[in-house]
């Protein structure tokens, strides 16, 4: 079946938007000091920066992974005052400013907060620690994947869940058997955008948990510092940057729509 | 609809603000903030019709915008070497003046509950925060270390000045050094703990016209008031040095 045709005047503001995104990105490119690039990036700073963000960012995830997804089951299930309550608080640290989400953390979490003073009287002073890294970045990433999945279990079929119950499976089993295979796509895709969230994280991670080398400061804390001392390692480090948020963005659309080019 | 459109497109292309002779931009370091603030207030009481907008952040960070070719008259940096970069990137016209120095301090949480003396043992086992060297209040945090021999161990490194200000003023960091500006600008969070030899290691302002200014007479004027004595008065009175 084809679709109607889209009027044609459609292509000039598509196409306006299309620039628009697209030039910042090319411009980087093109300041990309290419042949230096090997160098800059096997600095010991750049490497301790890059695997500091991949490391923190897998633990995020399954994290997020690990608390999130039963999170987006109970929400999906959810009706009325409470279920909408819920999910707003699951989705607001996707839209607040970094920096807020970093004040709000070190008031809830900081050494003079409640929770925080607990944890130092018992040796877990998060302060300053690569954990505090990772409690920002699963702060910020998983709504994406609680958003993700509760989305997918609204508009996925109760049929073979009501159908596997009343055959007699346990609601264990129902959620290991038929419902979390029909919504994999939604987690692979969730999980992809919680770790491209949690690889940008830049704001919390400064205002809660610091930045030093090896021990707090990722990827895009780096790029800042970099920033003012030495412009081309900065943009050397973006270029990876851009590149690993690309591979997970091309590859959640590639989940979202299994189909690929056919649609 | 056509109408909307043609005044959208041209909200698009008119700049957020048209610097002309009766504006001078002044991009300045983080640090001068309150000074530089209260002396702007009181240039456009003297100038009746001209404004000064400032910006204030890392030096640079100024100086990569400048670079860009941000629409700024005046720029004061925090240190040489950023001004230096600046006059080598070509936006400065010649010699820019110095006009302030500022040394660093330690600063605790108020109340000084670590008990902490100085750069010395009373510092271990506590949370210390500096400045990243590459960065101005870090170089001169490095500089000092080496002229008074001694190693810090910071559990972090800050881009800004004011980032590790805050982290002691929230508690999460038990030390931090900073500009004596920083200090005493909040004088109800937090101690200062003078350094001595901190002198030593002082890093110098400069200010200068910039060579692309839209209004070099009224921003000619505003320098002359940071360099003049009334100047001078504001930033003592702020802890900045001669």
């Amino acid at each position: 079946m084809t679709r109607p045709a889209l009027p044609r005047w459609l292509a000039v503001p598509a196409t306006a938007a299309a620039v628009f995104l697209a030039v910042p990105l090319l411009a980087m490119l093109a300041r990309v000091p290419w042949g230096r690039l090997p160098a800059l990036l096997a600095s010991p700073a750049a490497r301790d920066a890059l695997g500091l963000s991949l490391a923190t960012c897998l633990l995020s995830t399954v994290l997020s992974l690990v608390v999130g997804l039963p999170l987006a089951l109970v929400l999906a299930r959810g009706r009325g005052r409470w279920a909408v309550v819920g999910r707003t608080l699951a989705t607001i640290p996707m839209v607040l400013p970094p920096v807020v989400a970093g004040l709000a953390l070190l008031v809830a979490l900081g050494r003079r907060s409640w929770i925080g003073g607990w944890l130092g009287s018992v040796g877990l002073d998060l302060a300053f620690t690569t954990a505090a890294v990772v409690v920002a970045q699963t702060f910020v990433a998983m709504p994406y994947l609680v958003v993700s999945v509760e989305g997918a279990l609204r508009t996925a079929q109760d049929d073979y869940a009501v159908v596997a119950a009343g055959l007699g499976a346990s609601p264990t089993t129902v959620l290991r058997r038929v419902t979390l295979p029909l919504i994999a796509p939604a987690i692979a895709s969730g999980s992809a955008l919680a770790f491209a969230r949690a690889l940008g994280e830049f704001g919390a991670t400064l205002t809660f948990a610091g930045s030093l080398q090896g021990v707090t400061r990722t990827l895009p804390l780096e790029i800042y510092l970099q920033r003012e001392a030495d412009t081309d390692t900065a943009i050397a480090l973006s270029v990876v940057l851009i590149g690993l948020a690309a591979v997970l963005v091309a590859g959640t659309a590639r989940f979202a729509h299994p189909q690929g080019a056919a649609a | 609809m056509r109408r909307l459109l043609a005044c959208a497109a041209a909200l698009l292309l008119l700049p957020a603000c048209s610097p002309g002779p009766h504006m001078v931009v002044v991009f300045a370091a983080s640090s001068l903030n309150g000074s530089f603030t209260q002396l702007g207030a009181e240039f456009e009481a003297s100038h009746p019709g001209v404004r000064v907008m400032f910006s204030f952040d890392g030096s640079a960070t100024l100086v990569d915008q400048l670079a860009q070719g941000a629409p700024a008259d005046v720029f004061a940096a925090a240190d040489r070497d950023t001004m230096e970069r600046a006059s080598s990137a070509g936006t400065m016209t010649p010699t820019p003046a110095r006009f302030a120095s500022n040394e660093l301090t330690l600063i605790v949480p108020v109340g000084n509950p670590s008990g902490i003396t100085g750069l010395d043992a009373s510092l271990e086992g506590t949370k210390l925060v500096v400045c990243a060297d590459g960065v101005p209040c870090g170089s001169a945090t490095a500089k000092l270390a080496n002229h008074l021999g001694v190693t810090l161990h910071p559990v972090s490194e800050e881009t800004k000045v004011t980032d590790v200000r805050a982290k002691v003023e929230t508690g999460q960091a038990d030390a931090g050094i900073v500009y004596r500006t920083d200090a005493m600008a909040s004088p109800s969070k937090l101690t200062a703990i003078p350094i001595a030899g901190a002198g030593q290691a002082a890093n110098e302002y400069l200010i200068g016209l910039t060579s692309h200014a839209h209004a070099p007479g009224p921003a000619t004027e505003f320098i002359t008031l940071v360099t003049g004595s009334r100047g001078q008065d504001v930033l003592r009175a702020a802890g900045f040095g001669r």
